[in-house]
């Protein structure tokens, strides 16, 4: 019984959160200006790592829970750097 | 996939799933329906706060139960998401507001203040 | 102690964080204790400015305050995203005086006020205190003044100054 109940949250919850990123995905494509890409870019990613999280609970393991420490980390950092690249147009200043 | 949870952890982890993915769902719905930047600056906030909440709640139910001890360790993604993303978020603004300025985009709100003072460092 | 300890809440979090990662048992305090340690003695040569907190007991009441209003905000910025992307005002900005000083406590209503759907922190102007946010539903601009001034910055202005 709890077997079907948390495949099925599971996996409703990954379409949600793909649904989510293909969202962002065609406003990343469409643009119209940085400023929007580069928001969708920081929403993507942490789509991305809450999908790792849903993976962990699918396998019941958590070494996913590391992957997607290590992914907030990496896309903070990025979308931190463009968007200080669309301020000035230089990442170092 | 694990079938020894018990029915009530199955359920709330299956609430708090659905709650935080459907969430950032809504969140990105208003990221391709809102019309102006400064509109969807609001809409990835949705997925950041309580949709990651509601996926590390329930992550943190799943692993408690399933593990038969407290696991905590999803507070610290928590914690870094709750930090970082007003950052991201801020600085973004002011980088659209800036370009938006010096592009002399309409409805753009005026420059007050030297500019030296345009910033909080 | 101050030698020892230059930042006692930077160590204790980190400390904190190690346990949080590695597991609790009496090998990982130890190590935990020393990497806090060492951390914190080497955060002391960037020198950052020392925050002065006044009231410590305000604070559970700002955080849960702020998860209540981030939960508010949540459902009414679903409702307008859902109801074609217009509620009952328009997006607008908003200038707000502020009063409050402190650094970290403005980097605190920064996070506050930009980590609540519905609220943007946009720009701040520290020679006049003034403050411009972004508003996903402006009916009235005095409301939102109040709202930030009344619900936060004063409990911030009691926890900092």
């Amino acid at each position: 019984m709890s077997g079907i109940i948390l495949a099925s949250a599971v996996t409703l919850s990954q379409f949600f959160l793909v649904a989510a990123m293909a969202c962002m995905l065609y406003r990343l494509v469409r643009g119209p200006r940085a400023q929007d890409r580069v928001l969708c870019f920081d929403a993507l990613y942490i789509d991305g790592m809450l999908l790792l999280l849903t993976v962990g609970i699918r396998t019941g393991s958590t070494l996913y829970f590391e992957a997607a420490l290590a992914i907030a980390l990496l896309g903070f950092v990025s979308s931190v750097a463009l968007a200080k690249f669309l301020m000035r147009g230089e990442v170092i200043e | 996939m694990n079938a020894d949870l018990p029915v009530w952890a199955a359920l709330l982890v299956a609430f708090f799933l659905i709650l935080g993915s459907g969430l950032t769902l809504i969140g990105a719905i208003g990221a391709v329906r809102l019309k102006s930047f400064y509109q969807r600056v609001h809409a990835p906030t949705l997925g950041t706060t309580w949709g990651t909440g509601g996926i590390l709640i329930a992550s943190m139910i799943f692993f408690s139960v399933t593990k038969e001890r407290l696991v905590l360790h999803e507070v610290l993604i928590a914690a870094f998401v709750t930090v970082t993303t007003p950052v991201t978020l801020m600085l973004l603004a002011r980088a659209a507001l800036y370009r938006d300025r010096s592009e002399g985009v309409v409805d753009t709100p005026g420059f007050d203040g030297p500019p030296e003072d345009d910033a909080l460092d | 102690m101050t030698r020892l300890l230059p930042y006692p809440l930077l160590a204790l979090s980190l400390l904190v964080m190690w346990l949080l990662l590695n597991g609790i048992s009496a090998g990982h305090v130890v190590l935990g204790v020393i990497v806090a340690l060492a951390a914190s003695r080497l955060m002391a040569a960037l020198q950052p400015e020392k925050p002065s907190l006044k009231r410590w007991s305000r604070i559970p009441r700002l955080v849960l305050l702020v998860m209540a209003d981030i939960a508010r905000s949540n459902i009414a910025v679903a409702h307008i995203i859902l109801r074609g992307g217009h509620g009952k005002g328009v997006a607008g900005f908003v200038v707000i005086p502020l009063e409050l000083r402190d650094r970290t406590a403005l980097a605190i209503l920064a996070c506050i006020i930009s980590s609540t759907p519905g609220t943007a922190w946009v720009e701040y102007h520290p020679g006049s205190g003034r403050l411009r946010i972004h508003v996903l539903d402006l009916v009235e601009e005095q409301y939102w003044i109040d709202q930030i001034k009344r619900r936060y910055e004063s409990l911030l202005l009691e926890i900092f100054e």
